[in-house]
């Protein structure tokens, strides 16, 4: 209710109309103190230009990355961040929990 | 995600109307459900509950992962007095996310100088409530002290069906603004809604303290299910 995602989402359709490149990722699941509730989402373009947050600043790199590969195979993929995975842990999920992102390609 | 389907979306939310996106986690397909069709779904009772919490989830149906994304519209805090504690009133209110509107006719009142960076409509509130489309994700407060502004007020916000109508002074007030709105016509049922005295009773004395226990109040309505609500009112 006091989500404030309508500006990236209308963000997406607008990028998407304009011709660009868009995929969303999604939170859809959280164990432990995690940042971000399952529902908060990032858009990002082709060119790297994303809004929004799927923990606060600590895996969005990662994120943009993976997004950048989905917008090009159009396939979406799961990606899993926490502390028992050695790659998410050097990027970075400090506070200690685990998410699990859903990347999708807008269009 | 579909383009169709974002659109949707995006349109639904700019309406205020709630919406639920079913997604297959695994093969990625997807389903944009809209509030008034809840009850016709085959998954109802999960979409029911989610959209009550405000929360998104994961569900196994049908040996299907879907997660289901709620899309509540932002909430609405409408305040009807541009008083002292409207003044701490606002500002707080906006930093729990809430889009914020203060109404009152009395330009000494209504200025920006007393409201840096707030919505302002300087109008009685039959000219201003109408185009605030005041809605069920409405929290609605009078707070002027005065009958000519906080009747009307309240009287609009019983029609929206404003999830939280709060209005300020003591029972023996209440008592006589009860009676006053029976005579316009007003339900008892619409005016045992009113959260009066407003707010939590912290002790509140100063008037951000009272904006504190008028916020504590609204989220419990918001976020409380119904009996733990009835205990802490």
């Amino acid at each position: 209710m006091l989500d404030r995602d309508e500006d990236i989402l209308k963000a997406a359709e607008d990028w998407q109309k304009a011709g660009r490149g868009v995929a969303l990722a999604t939170v859809v699941e959280t164990w432990g103190s995690a940042p971000r509730p399952a529902g908060s989402s990032l858009v990002i373009n082709d060119e790297g230009t994303f809004l929004g947050s799927v923990s606060g600043g600590c895996v969005e790199g990662a994120v943009v990355t993976e997004a950048m590969d989905v917008i090009q195979s159009g396939k979406p993929r799961m990606l899993e961040f926490g502390v028992a995975d050695e790659t998410a842990w050097n990027v970075g999920l400090s506070c200690g929990g685990t998410i699990r992102v859903f990347v999708e390609k807008v269009g | 995600m579909k383009l169709a389907i974002l659109h949707e979306l995006n349109a639904e939310r700019a309406a205020r109307r709630p919406v639920i996106l079913v997604t297959d986690t695994e093969g990625g397909e997807q389903r944009l459900v809209k509030a008034k069709d809840f009850a016709k779904d085959p998954l109802r009772a999960e979409l029911d509950k989610q959209l009550r919490m405000g929360k998104s989830a994961n569900v196994e149906a049908g040996g299907k992962k879907l997660f289901l994304n709620v899309y509540a519209p932002t909430a609405k805090l409408v305040i009807v007095g541009a008083v002292h504690i409207s003044q701490a009133l606002a500002p707080l209110a906006r930093s729990l996310g809430y889009d914020v509107t203060v109404v009152d006719p009395r330009t000494a009142f209504a200025s920006p100088e007393r409201f840096p960076d707030v919505p302002l409509v300087a109008e009685w509130p039959d000219t201003a409530l109408p185009p605030l489309n005041v809605d069920a994700y409405t929290a609605f407060v009078a707070v002027t002290h005065d009958p000519k502004i906080d009747d009307p007020a309240l009287l609009h916000a019983f029609e929206r069906g404003c999830f939280y109508i709060g209005a300020l002074g003591s029972r023996k007030t209440h008592a006589k603004r009860g009676d006053r709105l029976r005579a316009q016509g007003a339900k008892e049922s619409d005016i045992a809604r009113i959260h009066a005295p407003i707010g939590l009773a912290i002790g509140a004395v100063s008037p951000s303290e009272i904006a504190v226990s008028i916020m504590a109040e609204i989220t419990a309505v918001l976020r409380l299910p119904p009996k733990e609500k009835e205990e802490a009112a």
